[in-house]
Protein backbone atom coordinates (compact mmCIF):
# COMPACT_ATOMS: atom_id res chain seq x y z
CA UNK A 1 0.00 0.00 0.00
CA UNK A 2 2.52 2.23 1.07
CA UNK A 3 4.54 1.28 -1.76
CA UNK A 4 1.82 2.82 -4.57
CA UNK A 5 1.57 5.27 -2.62
CA UNK A 6 4.59 6.45 -2.98
CA UNK A 7 4.50 5.76 -6.77
CA UNK A 8 1.26 7.85 -7.71
CA UNK A 9 2.89 10.62 -5.43
CA UNK A 10 5.48 10.60 -7.64
CA UNK A 11 3.66 10.73 -11.21
CA UNK A 12 1.81 13.70 -10.04
CA UNK A 13 4.73 15.31 -9.06
CA UNK A 14 6.97 14.32 -12.55
CA UNK A 15 4.08 14.70 -14.76
CA UNK A 16 4.35 18.98 -15.74
CA UNK A 17 8.26 18.13 -16.07
CA UNK A 18 7.86 15.50 -18.56
CA UNK A 19 5.01 17.55 -20.62
CA UNK A 20 7.94 20.74 -20.63
CA UNK A 21 10.28 18.27 -21.62
CA UNK A 22 8.73 16.50 -24.36
CA UNK A 23 5.86 19.33 -26.10
CA UNK A 24 9.45 21.30 -27.08
CA UNK A 25 10.32 17.82 -29.23
CA UNK A 26 7.18 17.26 -30.48
CA UNK A 27 6.54 21.11 -31.71
CA UNK A 28 10.34 20.33 -33.17
CA UNK A 29 9.03 17.31 -34.91
CA UNK A 30 5.60 19.29 -36.06
CA UNK A 31 7.43 22.13 -37.72
CA UNK A 32 10.11 20.26 -39.97
CA UNK A 33 6.66 18.25 -41.52
CA UNK A 34 5.10 21.62 -42.04
CA UNK A 35 7.83 23.29 -42.94
CA UNK A 36 7.87 20.07 -45.86
CA UNK A 37 4.57 20.67 -46.80
CA UNK A 38 5.35 24.21 -47.23
CA UNK A 39 8.11 24.37 -49.13
CA UNK A 40 6.52 21.78 -51.60
CA UNK A 41 3.33 24.31 -51.53
CA UNK A 42 5.53 27.68 -52.39
CA UNK A 43 7.59 25.59 -54.93
CA UNK A 44 4.68 24.57 -56.29
CA UNK A 45 3.28 27.79 -57.09
CA UNK A 46 6.86 30.01 -57.49
CA UNK A 47 6.55 28.59 -61.06
CA UNK A 48 10.04 26.64 -61.09
CA UNK A 49 8.65 23.85 -61.89
CA UNK A 50 5.28 23.37 -64.13
CA UNK A 51 2.39 21.52 -62.27
CA UNK A 52 2.60 18.45 -64.32
CA UNK A 53 6.34 18.31 -62.38
CA UNK A 54 5.16 19.36 -59.30
CA UNK A 55 1.15 19.94 -58.51
CA UNK A 56 0.81 21.99 -55.59
CA UNK A 57 -0.15 20.66 -52.24
CA UNK A 58 -3.58 21.95 -51.74
CA UNK A 59 -4.62 20.64 -55.18
CA UNK A 60 -3.96 17.06 -54.24
CA UNK A 61 -5.30 17.43 -50.97
CA UNK A 62 -8.40 18.82 -52.73
CA UNK A 63 -8.37 15.97 -55.06
CA UNK A 64 -7.87 13.45 -52.14
CA UNK A 65 -10.87 14.89 -50.61
CA UNK A 66 -12.84 14.60 -54.07
CA UNK A 67 -11.89 11.20 -54.40
CA UNK A 68 -13.04 10.59 -50.90
CA UNK A 69 -16.18 12.08 -51.73
CA UNK A 70 -16.71 10.13 -54.37
CA UNK A 71 -15.83 6.80 -52.71
CA UNK A 72 -13.21 5.99 -55.19
CA UNK A 73 -10.52 6.20 -52.42
CA UNK A 74 -12.48 3.79 -50.09
CA UNK A 75 -12.65 0.60 -52.86
CA UNK A 76 -8.69 1.40 -53.87
CA UNK A 77 -7.98 1.89 -50.17
CA UNK A 78 -9.78 -1.35 -48.62
CA UNK A 79 -8.96 -3.33 -51.93
CA UNK A 80 -5.18 -2.44 -51.53
CA UNK A 81 -5.46 -3.35 -47.82
CA UNK A 82 -7.22 -6.26 -48.20
CA UNK A 83 -4.75 -7.72 -50.61
CA UNK A 84 -1.78 -6.64 -48.34
CA UNK A 85 -3.13 -7.96 -45.50
CA UNK A 86 -4.61 -11.50 -47.08
CA UNK A 87 -1.11 -11.82 -47.89
CA UNK A 88 0.24 -11.00 -44.58
CA UNK A 89 -1.48 -13.52 -42.84
CA UNK A 90 -0.74 -16.17 -44.87
CA UNK A 91 2.98 -15.14 -44.48
CA UNK A 92 2.57 -15.57 -40.71
CA UNK A 93 0.65 -19.09 -40.52
CA UNK A 94 2.53 -20.67 -43.09
CA UNK A 95 5.50 -18.72 -42.43
CA UNK A 96 5.48 -19.53 -38.10
CA UNK A 97 4.81 -22.90 -39.47
CA UNK A 98 7.49 -23.57 -41.78
CA UNK A 99 10.05 -21.84 -38.91
CA UNK A 100 9.02 -24.14 -36.04
CA UNK A 101 8.96 -26.96 -38.74
CA UNK A 102 12.89 -26.02 -39.58
CA UNK A 103 13.87 -25.79 -36.26
CA UNK A 104 12.14 -29.11 -34.77
CA UNK A 105 12.67 -31.64 -37.60
CA UNK A 106 15.61 -32.23 -39.16
CA UNK A 107 14.09 -33.38 -42.51
CA UNK A 108 12.01 -29.88 -42.89
CA UNK A 109 15.42 -28.08 -42.29
CA UNK A 110 16.77 -29.99 -44.89
CA UNK A 111 14.55 -29.36 -47.37
CA UNK A 112 13.50 -25.94 -46.43
CA UNK A 113 17.19 -24.79 -45.20
CA UNK A 114 18.95 -24.35 -49.22
CA UNK A 115 15.87 -22.96 -50.24
CA UNK A 116 15.83 -20.09 -47.67
CA UNK A 117 18.63 -19.45 -48.10
CA UNK A 118 18.84 -18.83 -51.62
CA UNK A 119 15.58 -17.34 -51.42
CA UNK A 120 15.40 -14.76 -48.75
CA UNK A 121 18.16 -12.18 -50.93
CA UNK A 122 16.70 -12.83 -54.13
CA UNK A 123 14.83 -10.40 -55.86
CA UNK A 124 11.44 -12.25 -56.25
CA UNK A 125 9.59 -9.51 -57.37
CA UNK A 126 11.23 -10.55 -60.84
CA UNK A 127 9.03 -13.86 -60.87
CA UNK A 128 6.18 -11.13 -61.30
CA UNK A 129 5.68 -12.17 -64.92
CA UNK A 130 5.95 -15.88 -64.42
CA UNK A 131 3.51 -15.60 -61.58
CA UNK A 132 0.60 -13.56 -63.88
CA UNK A 133 1.15 -16.12 -66.45
CA UNK A 134 -0.02 -18.76 -64.01
CA UNK A 135 -2.41 -17.35 -61.90
CA UNK A 136 -3.57 -14.12 -64.47
CA UNK A 137 -4.16 -10.61 -63.09
CA UNK A 138 -6.64 -10.51 -60.11
CA UNK A 139 -6.13 -11.17 -56.28
CA UNK A 140 -4.71 -14.21 -56.45
CA UNK A 141 -1.96 -13.48 -58.33
CA UNK A 142 -1.42 -10.04 -56.32
CA UNK A 143 -1.65 -11.86 -53.03
CA UNK A 144 0.64 -14.65 -54.02
CA UNK A 145 3.60 -12.78 -55.52
CA UNK A 146 3.32 -10.56 -52.12
CA UNK A 147 3.54 -14.00 -50.36
CA UNK A 148 6.40 -15.00 -52.06
CA UNK A 149 8.26 -11.89 -51.29
CA UNK A 150 6.89 -11.08 -47.60
CA UNK A 151 7.19 -15.27 -46.30
CA UNK A 152 10.90 -15.15 -46.35
CA UNK A 153 11.77 -12.83 -43.53
CA UNK A 154 9.31 -14.72 -41.24
CA UNK A 155 10.93 -18.01 -41.39
CA UNK A 156 14.18 -16.44 -41.28
CA UNK A 157 13.06 -14.59 -37.83
CA UNK A 158 10.74 -17.75 -36.72
CA UNK A 159 14.41 -20.31 -37.04
CA UNK A 160 16.39 -17.93 -35.06
CA UNK A 161 13.67 -16.99 -32.54
CA UNK A 162 13.43 -20.64 -31.65
CA UNK A 163 17.09 -21.30 -31.73
CA UNK A 164 17.73 -18.84 -28.87
CA UNK A 165 15.27 -19.94 -26.52
CA UNK A 166 17.16 -20.47 -23.32
CA UNK A 167 17.79 -24.42 -22.95
CA UNK A 168 16.52 -24.08 -19.26
CA UNK A 169 12.73 -22.48 -20.08
CA UNK A 170 12.63 -26.16 -22.06
CA UNK A 171 14.51 -28.04 -19.41
CA UNK A 172 12.18 -27.10 -16.46
CA UNK A 173 8.61 -27.46 -18.87
CA UNK A 174 9.74 -31.00 -19.75
CA UNK A 175 10.80 -31.61 -15.89
CA UNK A 176 6.87 -30.10 -15.04
CA UNK A 177 5.59 -32.78 -17.54
CA UNK A 178 4.71 -30.60 -20.39
CA UNK A 179 4.03 -32.35 -23.26
CA UNK A 180 5.91 -31.52 -26.79
CA UNK A 181 2.38 -29.49 -27.83
CA UNK A 182 2.35 -27.49 -24.67
CA UNK A 183 5.86 -26.55 -24.50
CA UNK A 184 5.74 -25.30 -28.33
CA UNK A 185 2.70 -23.36 -27.40
CA UNK A 186 3.26 -22.16 -24.04
CA UNK A 187 7.00 -21.78 -23.90
CA UNK A 188 9.02 -21.89 -27.09
CA UNK A 189 6.64 -19.71 -29.22
CA UNK A 190 6.45 -16.60 -26.67
CA UNK A 191 10.11 -17.04 -25.79
CA UNK A 192 10.40 -16.24 -29.58
CA UNK A 193 8.12 -14.15 -30.49
CA UNK A 194 10.38 -10.84 -29.68
CA UNK A 195 12.28 -12.40 -32.76
CA UNK A 196 9.17 -13.27 -34.49
CA UNK A 197 7.49 -10.19 -33.82
CA UNK A 198 10.58 -8.39 -35.76
CA UNK A 199 10.37 -10.88 -38.39
CA UNK A 200 6.74 -9.64 -39.13
CA UNK A 201 7.76 -6.02 -38.63
CA UNK A 202 9.61 -6.44 -41.70
CA UNK A 203 7.13 -8.21 -43.26
CA UNK A 204 4.18 -5.71 -43.31
CA UNK A 205 5.59 -3.04 -45.32
CA UNK A 206 7.29 -5.42 -47.60
CA UNK A 207 3.70 -7.35 -48.41
CA UNK A 208 2.59 -3.58 -48.95
CA UNK A 209 5.30 -3.01 -51.22
CA UNK A 210 4.66 -5.90 -53.21
CA UNK A 211 0.92 -5.50 -53.21
CA UNK A 212 1.25 -1.71 -54.72
CA UNK A 213 3.55 -2.98 -57.18
CA UNK A 214 1.15 -5.89 -58.68
CA UNK A 215 -1.53 -2.86 -58.42
CA UNK A 216 0.66 -0.96 -61.18
CA UNK A 217 1.65 -3.73 -62.97
CA UNK A 218 -1.43 -5.51 -63.28
CA UNK A 219 -4.18 -2.27 -63.17
CA UNK A 220 -7.48 -2.31 -61.87
CA UNK A 221 -8.46 -1.61 -58.94
CA UNK A 222 -6.41 -0.53 -55.63
CA UNK A 223 -4.11 2.54 -54.96
CA UNK A 224 -1.24 1.35 -57.09
CA UNK A 225 -3.57 0.89 -59.82
CA UNK A 226 -5.58 4.13 -59.70
CA UNK A 227 -1.79 5.62 -59.69
CA UNK A 228 -1.23 4.00 -63.08
CA UNK A 229 -4.35 5.32 -64.49
CA UNK A 230 -3.92 8.57 -63.27
CA UNK A 231 -0.34 8.53 -64.99
CA UNK A 232 -0.89 7.13 -68.14
CA UNK A 233 -3.19 10.32 -68.40
CA UNK A 234 -0.98 12.47 -67.47
CA UNK A 235 -2.79 13.25 -64.39
CA UNK A 236 0.14 13.94 -62.06
CA UNK A 237 -2.28 15.41 -59.59
CA UNK A 238 -3.60 12.14 -59.26
CA UNK A 239 -0.11 10.34 -59.20
CA UNK A 240 1.13 12.97 -56.31
CA UNK A 241 -2.44 11.80 -54.25
CA UNK A 242 -1.51 7.99 -54.64
CA UNK A 243 1.74 8.58 -53.25
CA UNK A 244 0.20 10.39 -50.19
CA UNK A 245 -2.36 7.42 -49.99
CA UNK A 246 -0.25 4.73 -50.19
CA UNK A 247 2.48 7.04 -47.22
CA UNK A 248 -0.71 7.66 -44.86
CA UNK A 249 -1.35 4.02 -45.16
CA UNK A 250 2.33 2.68 -45.35
CA UNK A 251 3.07 4.65 -41.86
CA UNK A 252 -0.61 3.67 -40.91
CA UNK A 253 0.30 -0.31 -40.70
CA UNK A 254 3.80 0.46 -39.50
CA UNK A 255 2.64 2.14 -36.07
CA UNK A 256 0.13 -0.50 -35.81
CA UNK A 257 1.90 -3.22 -35.99
CA UNK A 258 4.21 -1.30 -33.55
CA UNK A 259 1.50 -1.03 -31.04
CA UNK A 260 0.75 -4.66 -31.42
CA UNK A 261 4.33 -5.74 -30.61
CA UNK A 262 3.70 -3.31 -27.67
CA UNK A 263 0.58 -5.18 -26.39
CA UNK A 264 1.85 -8.86 -26.92
CA UNK A 265 5.11 -8.40 -25.09
CA UNK A 266 3.85 -5.87 -22.26
CA UNK A 267 5.49 -9.02 -20.24
CA UNK A 268 8.99 -9.36 -22.15
CA UNK A 269 11.68 -7.36 -20.36
CA UNK A 270 12.15 -5.26 -23.59
CA UNK A 271 8.74 -3.58 -22.85
CA UNK A 272 10.40 -1.73 -19.43
CA UNK A 273 13.34 -0.84 -21.18
CA UNK A 274 13.69 2.92 -21.23
CA UNK A 275 12.21 4.31 -24.87
CA UNK A 276 14.66 6.03 -26.76
CA UNK A 277 12.71 9.45 -27.66
CA UNK B 1 29.54 -34.49 -50.28
CA UNK B 2 28.61 -32.35 -47.75
CA UNK B 3 27.46 -29.26 -49.80
CA UNK B 4 25.88 -31.32 -52.17
CA UNK B 5 23.82 -32.75 -49.78
CA UNK B 6 22.82 -29.32 -48.68
CA UNK B 7 21.73 -28.19 -51.60
CA UNK B 8 20.20 -31.71 -53.00
CA UNK B 9 16.96 -29.94 -51.99
CA UNK B 10 17.41 -27.24 -54.98
CA UNK B 11 18.92 -30.10 -57.47
CA UNK B 12 15.25 -31.67 -56.67
CA UNK B 13 13.25 -29.27 -57.18
CA UNK B 14 14.41 -28.84 -60.77
CA UNK B 15 14.70 -32.80 -61.52
CA UNK B 16 10.53 -32.03 -60.07
CA UNK B 17 10.43 -29.00 -62.82
CA UNK B 18 12.11 -30.59 -65.35
CA UNK B 19 9.92 -33.58 -65.04
CA UNK B 20 6.77 -32.01 -64.46
CA UNK B 21 7.41 -30.16 -67.77
CA UNK B 22 8.50 -32.97 -69.83
CA UNK B 23 5.17 -35.04 -68.64
CA UNK B 24 2.75 -32.49 -69.58
CA UNK B 25 2.07 -32.62 -65.80
CA UNK B 26 1.27 -28.87 -66.75
CA UNK B 27 1.13 -26.81 -69.64
CA UNK B 28 4.47 -26.14 -71.44
CA UNK B 29 3.23 -22.98 -72.17
CA UNK B 30 3.40 -21.90 -68.29
CA UNK B 31 6.18 -23.84 -67.66
CA UNK B 32 8.79 -24.77 -70.03
CA UNK B 33 11.28 -27.50 -69.11
CA UNK B 34 14.50 -26.61 -67.59
CA UNK B 35 16.31 -27.81 -70.44
CA UNK B 36 14.81 -25.53 -72.71
CA UNK B 37 15.33 -22.91 -70.63
CA UNK B 38 18.84 -23.21 -70.17
CA UNK B 39 18.92 -23.53 -73.73
CA UNK B 40 17.41 -20.00 -74.65
CA UNK B 41 19.56 -18.57 -72.21
CA UNK B 42 22.66 -20.16 -74.04
CA UNK B 43 20.57 -18.16 -77.42
CA UNK B 44 20.57 -15.01 -75.39
CA UNK B 45 24.22 -14.82 -74.23
CA UNK B 46 24.90 -15.53 -77.31
CA UNK B 47 23.35 -12.85 -79.28
CA UNK B 48 24.47 -9.92 -76.54
CA UNK B 49 20.83 -9.11 -75.80
CA UNK B 50 21.37 -10.66 -72.20
CA UNK B 51 24.31 -8.58 -72.06
CA UNK B 52 23.79 -5.18 -73.27
CA UNK B 53 20.09 -5.27 -70.94
CA UNK B 54 22.08 -6.77 -68.05
CA UNK B 55 25.00 -3.64 -68.65
CA UNK B 56 22.18 -1.05 -68.55
CA UNK B 57 20.64 -2.47 -65.57
CA UNK B 58 23.69 -3.16 -63.41
CA UNK B 59 24.79 1.01 -64.17
CA UNK B 60 21.80 2.28 -62.89
CA UNK B 61 21.36 0.30 -59.96
CA UNK B 62 25.12 0.54 -59.14
CA UNK B 63 25.39 4.47 -59.41
CA UNK B 64 21.76 4.67 -57.39
CA UNK B 65 23.04 2.87 -54.43
CA UNK B 66 26.23 4.33 -54.75
CA UNK B 67 24.42 7.88 -54.05
CA UNK B 68 21.93 6.53 -51.86
CA UNK B 69 25.49 4.95 -49.63
CA UNK B 70 27.37 8.48 -49.94
CA UNK B 71 24.14 10.68 -49.42
CA UNK B 72 22.62 8.13 -46.51
CA UNK B 73 25.75 7.83 -44.16
CA UNK B 74 26.53 11.37 -44.08
CA UNK B 75 22.58 11.89 -43.07
CA UNK B 76 22.89 9.24 -40.63
CA UNK B 77 26.24 10.58 -39.15
CA UNK B 78 25.17 13.68 -39.09
CA UNK B 79 21.97 12.88 -37.05
CA UNK B 80 23.51 11.09 -34.96
CA UNK B 81 26.17 14.03 -33.95
CA UNK B 82 24.48 17.00 -34.29
CA UNK B 83 21.43 16.89 -31.97
CA UNK B 84 19.78 20.08 -33.92
CA UNK B 85 19.89 17.96 -37.11
CA UNK B 86 18.35 15.03 -35.11
CA UNK B 87 15.34 17.16 -34.25
CA UNK B 88 14.77 18.38 -37.81
CA UNK B 89 15.64 15.34 -39.80
CA UNK B 90 13.93 12.29 -37.59
CA UNK B 91 10.11 13.25 -37.98
CA UNK B 92 10.67 12.99 -41.74
CA UNK B 93 12.58 10.06 -41.67
CA UNK B 94 10.00 8.29 -40.03
CA UNK B 95 7.84 9.22 -42.42
CA UNK B 96 9.04 8.57 -45.41
CA UNK B 97 10.71 5.23 -43.69
CA UNK B 98 7.05 3.11 -44.50
CA UNK B 99 6.44 4.97 -47.71
CA UNK B 100 6.37 2.06 -50.18
CA UNK B 101 9.03 3.05 -52.67
CA UNK B 102 7.90 1.64 -55.48
CA UNK B 103 4.80 4.41 -55.22
CA UNK B 104 7.60 6.67 -56.45
CA UNK B 105 7.93 5.10 -60.09
CA UNK B 106 5.12 6.79 -61.92
CA UNK B 107 6.83 10.42 -60.24
CA UNK B 108 10.52 9.96 -60.97
CA UNK B 109 8.76 9.38 -64.67
CA UNK B 110 7.31 12.44 -64.75
CA UNK B 111 10.38 13.74 -63.38
CA UNK B 112 13.28 12.64 -65.10
CA UNK B 113 11.46 10.87 -68.63
CA UNK B 114 11.49 6.73 -69.49
CA UNK B 115 15.62 6.20 -69.73
CA UNK B 116 18.33 6.00 -66.70
CA UNK B 117 17.81 9.37 -64.42
CA UNK B 118 14.29 8.08 -63.43
CA UNK B 119 15.23 4.65 -62.68
CA UNK B 120 18.68 5.87 -60.67
CA UNK B 121 16.70 8.60 -58.77
CA UNK B 122 14.36 6.08 -57.77
CA UNK B 123 17.22 3.30 -56.35
CA UNK B 124 18.97 6.34 -54.52
CA UNK B 125 15.40 7.82 -53.07
CA UNK B 126 14.55 4.18 -52.13
CA UNK B 127 18.08 2.79 -50.80
CA UNK B 128 18.77 5.69 -48.51
CA UNK B 129 16.86 5.74 -46.04
CA UNK B 130 17.95 1.90 -44.97
CA UNK B 131 21.80 3.49 -44.77
CA UNK B 132 20.85 6.32 -42.90
CA UNK B 133 19.18 4.66 -40.09
CA UNK B 134 22.10 1.94 -39.74
CA UNK B 135 25.00 4.78 -39.96
CA UNK B 136 22.35 6.60 -37.34
CA UNK B 137 22.55 3.51 -34.80
CA UNK B 138 25.78 2.74 -35.76
CA UNK B 139 27.17 6.02 -34.79
CA UNK B 140 24.61 6.86 -31.81
CA UNK B 141 25.76 3.06 -30.45
CA UNK B 142 29.35 4.23 -30.46
CA UNK B 143 31.13 3.26 -26.95
CA UNK B 144 30.87 5.99 -24.81
CA UNK B 145 34.39 5.04 -23.56
CA UNK B 146 35.77 5.19 -26.90
CA UNK B 147 34.72 8.97 -26.97
CA UNK B 148 36.13 10.02 -23.64
CA UNK B 149 39.33 8.65 -24.17
CA UNK B 150 39.57 10.13 -27.66
CA UNK B 151 38.39 13.06 -26.04
CA UNK B 152 41.13 13.30 -23.35
CA UNK B 153 43.56 12.64 -25.76
CA UNK B 154 42.83 15.55 -26.96
CA UNK B 155 41.23 14.83 -30.61
CA UNK B 156 39.22 17.07 -32.25
CA UNK B 157 35.79 16.40 -33.12
CA UNK B 158 36.37 15.66 -36.66
CA UNK B 159 39.62 13.87 -36.03
CA UNK B 160 36.74 11.93 -33.40
CA UNK B 161 34.19 11.59 -35.74
CA UNK B 162 36.73 9.90 -38.25
CA UNK B 163 38.62 7.60 -36.08
CA UNK B 164 35.82 6.58 -33.00
CA UNK B 165 32.24 7.13 -34.17
CA UNK B 166 32.81 5.99 -38.11
CA UNK B 167 34.43 2.88 -37.17
CA UNK B 168 31.97 2.13 -34.19
CA UNK B 169 29.10 2.85 -36.56
CA UNK B 170 30.92 0.45 -39.61
CA UNK B 171 29.04 -2.91 -38.59
CA UNK B 172 25.41 -2.03 -38.62
CA UNK B 173 26.37 0.78 -41.24
CA UNK B 174 27.29 -2.19 -43.70
CA UNK B 175 23.88 -3.82 -42.41
CA UNK B 176 21.93 -1.11 -43.76
CA UNK B 177 24.00 -1.27 -46.71
CA UNK B 178 23.18 -5.01 -46.97
CA UNK B 179 19.58 -4.17 -46.85
CA UNK B 180 19.75 -1.66 -49.52
CA UNK B 181 21.19 -3.57 -52.06
CA UNK B 182 18.51 -6.37 -52.12
CA UNK B 183 16.14 -2.96 -52.37
CA UNK B 184 18.07 -1.49 -54.96
CA UNK B 185 17.19 -4.76 -57.10
CA UNK B 186 13.91 -5.06 -55.90
CA UNK B 187 13.22 -1.24 -56.88
CA UNK B 188 15.25 -1.71 -60.32
CA UNK B 189 13.35 -4.92 -61.55
CA UNK B 190 9.95 -3.29 -61.11
CA UNK B 191 10.58 0.10 -62.44
CA UNK B 192 12.20 -1.26 -65.87
CA UNK B 193 9.13 -3.71 -65.44
CA UNK B 194 6.74 -0.94 -65.60
CA UNK B 195 8.60 1.38 -68.00
CA UNK B 196 11.88 1.13 -69.11
CA UNK B 197 13.52 0.86 -72.80
CA UNK B 198 15.97 -1.29 -71.77
CA UNK B 199 17.03 -3.26 -69.06
CA UNK B 200 16.20 -6.40 -67.38
CA UNK B 201 12.61 -5.91 -66.45
CA UNK B 202 12.18 -4.55 -69.88
CA UNK B 203 13.54 -7.81 -71.57
CA UNK B 204 11.50 -9.69 -69.32
CA UNK B 205 8.42 -7.48 -70.14
CA UNK B 206 8.80 -8.21 -74.46
CA UNK B 207 9.85 -11.39 -74.09
CA UNK B 208 7.18 -12.48 -72.23
CA UNK B 209 4.13 -9.98 -74.63
CA UNK B 210 5.83 -11.98 -77.62
CA UNK B 211 5.40 -15.54 -75.95
CA UNK B 212 8.72 -16.61 -75.41
CA UNK B 213 8.46 -17.91 -72.00
CA UNK B 214 11.72 -20.14 -72.06
CA UNK B 215 13.20 -16.98 -72.74
CA UNK B 216 11.66 -15.24 -69.76
CA UNK B 217 12.01 -17.55 -67.61
CA UNK B 218 15.75 -17.82 -68.25
CA UNK B 219 16.08 -13.44 -67.60
CA UNK B 220 14.04 -14.69 -64.68
CA UNK B 221 16.36 -16.89 -63.50
CA UNK B 222 19.45 -14.64 -64.36
CA UNK B 223 18.04 -11.56 -62.06
CA UNK B 224 17.49 -13.94 -59.44
CA UNK B 225 20.95 -15.46 -59.30
CA UNK B 226 22.28 -12.13 -59.62
CA UNK B 227 20.60 -10.89 -56.72
CA UNK B 228 21.65 -14.10 -54.68
CA UNK B 229 25.40 -13.67 -55.78
CA UNK B 230 25.82 -9.78 -55.22
CA UNK B 231 24.21 -10.81 -51.95
CA UNK B 232 26.82 -13.21 -50.94
CA UNK B 233 29.43 -11.48 -52.57
CA UNK B 234 28.81 -8.28 -50.06
CA UNK B 235 28.63 -10.20 -46.70
CA UNK B 236 32.21 -11.90 -48.00
CA UNK B 237 33.55 -8.30 -48.04
CA UNK B 238 31.91 -7.23 -44.98
CA UNK B 239 33.11 -9.64 -43.19
CA UNK B 240 36.87 -9.29 -44.38
CA UNK B 241 36.33 -5.53 -43.84
CA UNK B 242 34.84 -6.09 -40.23
CA UNK B 243 37.77 -8.83 -39.81
CA UNK B 244 39.77 -6.49 -37.19
CA UNK B 245 36.54 -6.60 -35.21
CA UNK B 246 35.80 -10.34 -34.74
CA UNK B 247 39.43 -11.13 -34.04
CA UNK B 248 40.10 -9.61 -31.05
Amino acid sequence: MAVRHVTTRARIKTWPAKAARILPLLLARCFSVAALLAAWEILARSGIFTPFQLPPFSAVVLRIWNDGAAGDLWINLALTLYRALAAFAICVLAGVAVGTAMSRSGLARWFFDPIVSVGFPMPKIAFLPVVILWLGVYDLSKITMAVIDAIFPVIAATVIGIQGVERELIWSARNMGASERDLLRQVVLPAALPQIMTGLQVALPLALIVTVVAEMLMGGYGLGGAMMTASRFANSTGVFAGIVEIAALGYALVKAMSLIRRRLLAWHPEAHAPSTV
Amino acid sequence: MRTLIRYLPLALLAAAWEAAARLHLVSSLALPPLTDVIGSWIELIRDGELLVNGLASLYRAAVGLALAVVVGALLGVMMAWFRPANTLLSPLVEIFYPLPKSALIPVTVIWLGFGDGSKILLIFLGCMLPVTIGAFNGARGSEQVLVWSARSMGASRLRMLWDVVLPSAMPELLNGIRTALALSFILLVSSELIVAQKGFGYLIGSLGANGSYDAMYAVVLTVAFLGFAADRLYLALTRRALAWRYDT
